[in-house]
């Protein structure tokens, strides 16, 4: 994301919306700039603010005569009076940031908007998680902390040396260089992302195993980890995961439930 | 795409009371086909499950590729500084849904997201369904309506460098975009402006409404949590 030095009047209003943090007042232009390192081409500021469409000079003539007379204006918190932000034709490996980052564009490997893909949202008709097997989605950088896929990359070999398949239809999985290592593509180990989705796939005993080898690696990331996990309830919806994680010392509060209203359409037709 | 598993309340807290009080005003409640499977009349099916969530009441409604029922909009004047509508526009996301997407619906009373369920039970549309919510408030909800839950997804909390994470009441307010897109720095903002008593909580939850995505933003906790906000720490 760029802002447009001719069009951007310093009002500031951008700086608090960036989830990264990335934008800030240059004091030798006096105009907000985006710091492209930073930046994690979530749109979060080009599409989450409103805007005005205002002449820029007659913003700027306003501003420096309500500076002089130490007068306070209070503008809405959310609107860009100029118009200035101005999207850049994003280029391999860059383009990765905004698959992962921005939640409204589809990722080309699953079709699905957003970061990971329908784990068990849709596992009443897909049946990716069955009786016995626990899905786990492993996110890094939400919330609101940003993560580099060299980091990602440290727990995938981690899980990799665990002898763990990773989810195919997975967005990370498809940036992998080497799935069985868990490796990823040298070239996007810098680039970083609002946040990914690591998925993986076990049985229902080998959860601590791997709960216990997330944990001990977190603290060689620089980012955050946020962990969920995900298994098929018996026919009366009894399910066995929540003892084990608490034995493990895991929060089960919150989380997903799926009521089974699923089916597929075929089956609909015949009945 | 986990965008409501990890709502943060203090039952995540790294160092956790021990008996943290119940959330009881957040229930996300919502639908999803899969491509192939049960994706025929998709954009019916979804328009169906908004408009019977309408019926009862949700605080917000989202289609994961459009956007909530708080927008931003794309041509103010200087005058919406005093006269701007900041209201819902519940129609805008059912007229914008194209095909494939998540849509949701946010209440904030489980009595509303019960009936809400039991008639989607009755509608039958075929596509999946999850509450995203406390699991024991989702179980007795699924019991109430005579249904069995299918599978079940548990959010863990946060571990790695939780040192970088903004104060709990920040937490609060930017987990319920679980996309991440309403900032930390944005809701900082907010509850410094409530505590000046420049903004209502009302109005300062709808600002953070409009970054959320995908609509599954909760501004009616979104305004509790503002308002307890004025006098209290993080």
């Amino acid at each position: 994301m760029r802002i447009d030095p001719e069009k951007c009047v310093a009002c500031g209003n951008c700086l608090a919306v960036c989830p990264m943090g990335a934008i800030y007042i240059d004091p030798a232009l006096n105009r907000a700039r985006v710091n492209a390192d930073e930046c994690v081409e979530c749109f979060a500021c080009y599409r989450g603010m409103s805007r005005e469409h205002l002449n820029p000079r007659f913003v700027r003539a306003i501003r420096k005569a309500a500076h002089l007379l130490r007068f306070r204006f209070d503008p809405e918190p959310d609107i860009c009076p100029t118009d200035a932000f101005a999207p850049d034709d994003l280029q391999w490996p860059r383009l990765v940031r905004r698959a992962f980052s921005d939640p409204q564009v589809p990722h080309e490997s699953t079709g699905i908007h957003g970061r990971g893909t329908a784990e068990v949202k849709t596992n009443d008709v897909t049946r990716r998680v069955g009786e016995g097997e626990a899905g786990f989605v492993i996110e890094f950088g939400r919330p609101g902390v940003g993560a580099r896929f060299r980091d990602i990359e440290r727990v995938t070999r981690a899980l990799a040396e665990l002898g763990i398949e990773f989810e195919p239809d997975n967005p990370v999985t498809s940036l992998m260089s080497d799935r069985k290592r868990g490796l990823l593509d040298p070239e996007i180990l810098d680039e970083k992302v609002l946040s990914a989705i690591v998925e993986i796939k076990t049985r229902l005993e080998e959860v601590p195993m791997v709960l216990r080898r997330i944990r001990r690696i977190s603290p060689e990331v620089n980012t955050v980890i946020s962990i969920g996990v995900s298994t098929r309830c018996g026919a009366g919806g009894e399910e066995p995961l929540r003892e084990m994680l608490e034995r493990e010392g895991y929060p089960t509060y919150r989380g997903k439930t799926n009521l089974g209203l699923g089916r597929a359409a075929a089956v609909h037709d015949a009945g | 795409m986990t965008n409501t598993l990890h709502r943060y309340s203090e039952h995540y807290a790294t160092e956790r009371p021990r008996d943290p009080e119940p959330v009881r005003d957040d229930f996300v409640v919502f639908a999803m086909a899969t491509r192939g499977v049960n994706d025929d009349d998709l954009v019916a099916k979804y328009r169906a499950f908004l408009r019977l969530a309408l019926k009862h009441r949700p605080v917000n409604i989202g289609d994961a590729t459009r956007g909530g029922a708080f927008r931003p909009q794309r041509a103010l004047d200087p005058t919406s500084h005093w006269r701007r509508d900041t209201g819902a526009d519940a129609e805008a996301v059912i007229a914008g849904i194209e095909g494939h997407t998540t849509v949701a619906a946010v209440f904030d009373r489980y009595e509303n997201m019960r009936a809400f369920v039991a008639e989607l039970r009755d509608a039958d549309l075929g596509i999946s369904v999850n509450i995203s919510a406390p699991m024991d408030e989702a179980n007795r909800c699924c019991r109430e309506a005579g249904m069995t839950r299918h599978s079940v997804e548990y959010s863990l909390g946060f571990c790695g460098r939780v040192d970088k994470l903004p104060d709990s009441l920040v937490l609060e307010l930017t987990t319920m975009c679980g996309h991440g897109m309403i900032s930390a720095a944005l809701a900082r903002k907010m509850i410094d402006w409530v505590k000046e008593n420049r903004r209502g909580a009302a109005e300062a939850a709808r600002v953070m409404a409009r970054f959320c995505s995908c609509g599954v933003f909760n501004p009616s906790r979104a305004e509790a949590i503002l308002e307890s906000a004025r006098t209290r720490n993080p």
